[in-house]
């Protein structure tokens, strides 16, 4: 697998948390790990928290804040529910300080394949993970796109 | 009206009921699947499917219509399953048993219908513990024609109060709309005191019987409502199928709803006259298969042993309030004492979704949400609460699994 590892810092990423992830147990071992990266993850200050930046479709509250930083985007995320936290901060680690083009040419739903997440979750769980990506994609479609 | 089912309450084999809904014999992620939503919507036993099944096979043919003899019998079927209703819930008369696609269309109805005769000013008292199908089409309706809703509250004990009610009333109140059974709380509205109360003041009233009508015997003519809603569903029998019970005097006077076939007397070009109830509310062809399978349904609850019925599923849960209440970090919502096959509770510092996620791995399904009850929530001070109910078919097991489960849910969210 060696000869296949990614040269863009996404997919680096990808396989740092792939490795993690390895490590883990079944469901309750991957869960934990999802729930701790949760609360690992610094959380959104309330001001923040508004109905510009909740993200709609998610079966629980979730917020996104996505801030143009020189040629990459960061982002930042919050929910109110434990499991989507820390979905959302796995999510963030991927894509946060990414160039634009990096984040509408990342496939999410691979990624999450991957990890296995895909099939753990529920279907309206993953519709509210697929509301935040769509969400990642529009703003980094959007800040890509020259004002104008 | 079921003293013959009371009559036989001696002997309620559980196991036996159970082993009718085949879907709790299975597993879910290796657990055996533990069923705790009930009050969402029902398993079906055996009965109910091949009843619908056998009458698609053998039986089935558009009804009111047909001059052949497979019709004829269709039409019998469907006429059956109405006067099964009927006979259910003591309604006067088959014609006050008007078949909807569910208890939201029913409610849909009466605002259509009865909602038709209201004028700007009226007013419909509602309280804030109602499904959002007891207050959306009241909202729509007061939009429309300029009526006042007036909101009551529930107690502590999760009870909206006859007290509350009659100091609601006002010469403008023209329909009271309440829940004869909280879907969230579970706990039993005094009903028959709404009745009496709002007849005193010469309104009407509409009573949601969609969680009610699962874990009591139901007379309308004792309670002396006006419109009675519930839907087959929750009853164990098919989607697609509910009841709005109306007194005969509204069955008899009010104007027609939705126009179409079915609902029609003579339809020329210079106009329209129309039937009689039930039909004149039921345009197009109804549910005819979804018929016969609530009235499966209906068979199947009446040959049970009610009063054990209510005995087994006041043990189970006590047991499931008692588990929930020794766990220090568990809220339960509605009544500290009072058993109820339904109820909303959260776990402190977690998400009802991370609950919910938690215990679907250990095969447990309940429902975490806002219940289709926003303003109980917002009365509550939550955003959402897990629910757990229980059925005919729950079993010591399944509260057992449920609160093993919810142990864990704690352990790794807490």
């Amino acid at each position: 697998m060696t000869d296949s590892r990614a040269t863009d810092p996404i997919s680096r990423t990808l396989d740092e948390i792939a490795e993690e992830f390895a490590l883990l147990g079944d469901w309750e071992e991957r869960y934990g790990h999802v729930i701790d990266l949760g609360r690992a993850m610094p959380p959104l200050e309330a001001a923040l928290k508004t109905e510009a930046t909740r993200v709609r479709g998610c079966a629980s509250q979730v917020w996104l804040v996505a801030e143009p930083e020189g040629d990459v985007i960061r982002f930042r995320g919050d929910s109110d529910a434990h499991i989507v936290r820390g979905l959302v901060a796995l999510v963030l680690r991927l894509v946060s300080g990414r160039r634009a083009g990096d984040i509408l040419a990342f496939d999410a739903q691979a990624a999450f394949r991957r990890l296995g997440l895909d099939t753990a979750l529920s279907p309206q769980r993953s519709n509210g993970l697929a509301s935040m990506v769509a969400r990642i994609r529009a703003e980094a479609q959007r800040l890509a796109t020259p004002a104008g | 009206m079921t003293d013959a089912a009371h009559v036989h309450s001696v002997h309620f084999d559980a196991a036996a009921v159970r082993a009718q809904f085949t879907v709790l014999s299975s597993t879910e992620n290796g657990h055996p699947l533990c069923f705790l939503d009930t009050a969402a919507s029902a398993q079906k036993p055996g009965s109910v499917i091949d009843a619908m099944s056998a009458f698609q096979r053998s039986s089935y043919a558009n009804v009111h219509r047909g001059l052949y003899g497979l019709a004829a019998r269709a039409t019998e079927a469907f006429e059956a399953a109405r006067e099964a209703v009927r006979a259910f819930v003591n309604a006067p008369d088959a014609r006050c048993v008007v078949f909807t696609r569910g208890a939201t269309e029913g409610i849909n109805l009466v605002a259509g219908t009865f909602g038709a005769t209201l004028r700007a000013g009226d007013e419909i008292v509602l309280s804030v513990m109602e499904h959002h199908a007891n207050i959306v089409p009241w909202q729509m309706l007061a939009a429309a024609r300029g009526l006042k809703l007036v909101w009551l509250e529930p107690d502590a004990e999760g009870v909206v109060a006859p007290q509350a009610l009659e100091a609601a009333m006002t010469p403008r109140t023209r329909l009271v709309a309440l829940s004869h059974m909280s879907n969230v709380f579970g706990t039993v509205q005094p009903a028959e005191a709404y009745c009496a109360i709002t007849r005193a003041h010469g309104a009407a009233i509409l009573l949601d019987g969609c969680q009610a009508v699962v874990h009591q015997d139901i007379d309308v003519q004792a309670l002396g409502c006006d419109f009675y809603v519930f839907s087959g569903h929750k009853l164990y029998g098919p989607t697609g199928i509910g009841v709005c019970i109306m007194a005969e005097a509204w069955a008899d006077s009010l104007p027609p709803w939705q126009g179409g076939g079915e609902m029609i007397d003579r339809v020329s070009r210079d106009g329209v006259s129309f039937n009689v109830a039930p039909h004149r509310f039921e345009a197009g062809t109804p549910a005819i298969t979804e018929a016969v399978g609530l009235s499966a349904a209906i068979d199947f609850v009446r040959t049970l042993p009610r009063a054990a019925v209510e005995a087994h599923e006041r043990g189970l849960g006590a047991r499931l309030l008692l588990g929930l209440r020794r766990r220090n970090s568990v809220d339960v919502y509605g009544p500290a004492l009072e058993a109820r096959p339904v109820v909303a509770f959260n776990l402190r510092g977690a998400h009802p979704h991370d609950v919910a996620q938690i215990l679907d791995r250990r095969g447990v399904c309940i429902r975490a949400g806002h219940h289709c009850a926003q303003p109980l929530m917002t009365h509550l001070g939550v955003t959402a609460t897990a629910r757990a109910s229980l059925g005919v078919y729950s079993s010591a097991d399944d509260v057992d699994q449920f609160l093993d489960a919810l142990d864990l849910a704690g352990r790794m969210l807490m």
